[in-house]
């Protein structure tokens, strides 16, 4: 479903992203797991076709996205790291507008709206303002927004930050569902027991670069092998990223 | 393009815009409120049918027929509204600003004057105290002073009691004068005459022509040349030109701040990811902007109009081209903000003050025919000016629809060169 191949992208001399390569199946969750300025956010834009690689490419379905108005760009969906919300505008009307910019109009559009708020819970909360909601509400219709034109792929990018735990939990399940649906999803995150409650298959990056990519059971054997005690992926993750404090 | 995502745009704009209550504040009350009192200060108090009255006092010390006469012609003239006082309170009452200015008649300058007027030496001195921040006003009084002492003087000279005394002892001083022999004759010679005219009896009867003084001769027909003879400028359509462009210029540079919030709230990350074009995106807040800023203009002017009175005497095609135009430059100087502003609070700064220098310049304050002919010339390359001179064309000046041409397409070439640039220098990239 997608393939991304030698993904680089540079800010002057920084390379926030080098060398990234890896596959997403329909009905799969990967994590991609790293500290902050690993370049995560950086490979979600990219995949997104809102970010230009310096070199390597990104194929949906097989093909290379074409250009701003490409069609293949209904296939994604984007919930991006900050609440990407209108806070004076209602949850519906958000969504009224993120739906139409996919070209979403009468009845399909309803129909949409109804099914996102009513799977992250806030179909009574529909005529109320974003600013009025709490943070876990925020998130929710975050995740919301990036439902509504029914993408196989979804990008969520840091998608429980700053939230309780009833909510994280209820986006963990939102997830699960999508999940079963056939869905592809990429989940990019630090919280090391997200990656371990939900990805199936977890890539490390960190300063740019794979340094990982396994199930959760692979890379805990890999620790092992190392001679360390058997480990969470607490572990695991500090013993390959190392313990130098990130920004 | 598909329209969807366009209208879809716009409607959104709109809808961010009136839940803004300080964004909708700003567009529409503060103008109409800002207009109000600048063309209640250009208009005077009743249009310009009445000439504003000046204010002077004046102190005779003299008390002399020549100066008496002098504050009866002053007194009498509309132009002016005269008070007397003592010098000393006079003094005070222009340092305070109570007065534009104070003429001083001091002792002995009745007499100095008339032995000056034939003589034309050792000329007594008027003084006139004034407020330096009313100029224009002094030099009004100047000139009104000017015509009143002639007269006065003149008539006391050619016919009065005491300037038959003073012509006596301009005679008799003429020996002791420098002035050629020859010169002295034909002086004698005149004064002779005048004496021989004022001792005539009934001299009145004559109903002789210097009998009133010397006058100015001619008088003075001002006609404003507005829209016609009876329309005359209407200060308010011209400050609520000026300020409905100064305020729907902040609320499209408040437009391009909110789409520099936009990105900095990563909302431009979901309207880039969907598959609507860069174009799209530019021509729906274009759109918008064109709207909101259209909105302010006619609210002001339909404020204008039902309270003030100001009538679109010009062409309403005209009208409605240079509102629009001005509109598309000010949606497209939006743009520019959001595609060269870094952060909302440094764009915020930066552009306030491109703003007020452009309607300052662009004569939306004062208006450009009170700048000095260079500044007039200079100002043509700010857009503002444009569009206030668009306006005023087709509103109190009363132009026709050809007046309405140039404005247009100078300020729809400033749209151009406005969105050409933002596009240019838009950043696309998200990461
Ligand atoms: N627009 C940008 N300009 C310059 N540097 C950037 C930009 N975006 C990201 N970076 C840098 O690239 C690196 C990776 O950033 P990011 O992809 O946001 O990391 P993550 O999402 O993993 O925290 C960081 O060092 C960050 O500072
Ligand atoms: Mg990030």
């Amino acid at each position: 479903m997608l393939e991304i191949n030698h993904l680089r992208k540079t800010f002057g001399r920084l390379v926030a992203v080098d060398d990234v390569s890896f596959t997403l199946q329909r009905g799969q969750l990967l994590g991609l797991l790293g500290p902050n300025g690993a370049g995560k956010t950086t490979t979600v834009s990219m995949i997104a076709g809102i970010a230009t690689p310096d070199s390597g490419h990104v194929l949906i379905a097989g093909r290379a996205l074409s250009g701003d108005t490409d069609p293949a760009k209904r296939r994604i969906g984007l919930v991006p790291q900050d609440l990407a919300l209108y806070e004076e505008l209602t949850a519906r009307d958000n969504l009224r507008f993120f739906g139409a910019l996919y070209n979403l109009a009468g009845g399909a559009l309803d129909r949409a709206i109804g099914a996102a708020l009513e799977l992250v819970e806030l179909a009574d909360r529909r005529n109320d303002r974003v600013k009025d909601f709490s943070g876990g509400m925020k998130r929710r219709l975050n995740l919301a927004a990036g439902l509504l034109h029914d993408p196989d792929i979804l990008l969520l990018d840091e998608p429980t930050v700053g939230v309780d735990p009833q909510s994280r939990n209820a986006i963990f399940d939102n997830l699960e569902v999508l999940k079963g649906r056939g869905k592809a999803l990429l989940y990019t995150t630090h919280y090391m027991e997200e990656a371990e409650r939900l990805a199936d298959r977890i890539v490390v990056i960190d300063h740019g670069r794979v340094i990982a990519d396994d199930t959760l059971a692979g890379l805990q054997s890999r620790v092992a092998a190392a001679g360390s005690p058997p480990a969470n992926l607490e572990a695991v993750f500090l013993t390959l990223t190392g313990r130098s404090l990130r920004d | 393009m598909p329209l969807r995502p366009l209208t879809a745009m716009v409607r959104k704009d709109l809808q961010l815009f009136f839940t803004d209550r300080r964004a909708v504040i700003m567009s529409f009350a503060v103008p109409i409120a800002i207009a109000s009192f600048f063309g209640s200060i250009f208009s005077g108090p009743r249009g310009n049918a009445k000439p504003a009255t000046i204010a002077v006092i004046v102190v005779d010390q003299d008390e002399s027929t020549i100066s008496q006469a002098v504050v009866a012609g002053l007194e009498q003239d509309r132009n002016l509204k005269v008070s007397r006082t003592a010098v000393d309170d006079a003094r005070e009452r222009v340092r305070r600003g109570r007065t534009s200015a104070a003429i001083l008649i001091p002792k002995g300058f009745g007499d100095a004057a008339g032995l000056a007027f034939f003589s034309g030496q050792e000329k007594p001195a008027l003084d006139v105290l004034f407020d330096p921040s009313h100029s224009m006003e002094v030099a009004m009084v100047r000139g009104i002073l000017t015509a009143h002492v002639m007269q006065a003087v003149s008539a006391e000279m050619f016919g009065g009691r005491r300037g038959g005394e003073l012509v006596d002892q301009t005679l008799a001083g003429l020996d002791s004068t420098s002035m050629p022999e020859d010169r002295r004759k034909l002086l004698r010679d005149l004064l002779g005459s005048v004496q021989t005219f004022y001792r005539q009896p009934d001299r009145s009867a004559g109903g002789t022509g210097l009998r009133g003084g010397l006058t100015m001769p001619y008088t003075v027909r001002e006609e404003a040349m507005t829209a016609g003879t009876n329309v005359a400028y209407n200060g308010y359509a011209h400050s609520f030109a000026g300020m409905g462009i100064q305020f729907l210029l902040f609320a499209m540079a408040n437009l391009g701040i909110e789409m520099l919030l936009e990105r900095q709230r990563g909302l431009w990350k979901r309207l880039r990811s969907a598959p609507v074009s860069r174009l799209s995106l530019l021509a729906g807040k274009t759109v918008s902007g064109t709207i909101i800023s259209l909105m302010t203009l006619s609210v002001s002017f339909g404020f204008a109009m039902i309270v003030f009175g100001v009538r679109i005497q010009g062409s309403l095609i005209g009208f409605l081209a240079v509102s629009t135009a001005c509109a598309l430059m000010a949606a497209t100087f939006g743009l520019l903000v959001a595609a060269v502003g870094r952060t909302p609070a440094s764009a915020r700064g930066v552009t306030t003050l491109a703003v007020l220098m452009m309607v300052m310049l662009g004569g939306a304050w004062v208006p450009t025919f009170i700048f000095p002919a260079w500044l007039q010339q200079a100002t043509l390359v700010v857009p503002a000016r444009w569009a206030v001179d668009g306006l005023d064309a087709m509103t109190w000046r009363g132009i026709g629809v050809r007046g309405a041409i140039a404005p247009t397409l100078v300020l729809l070439g400033f749209a151009a060169l406005f969105a050409g640039i933002a596009s240019m220098r838009f950043r696309w990239e998200e990461a």
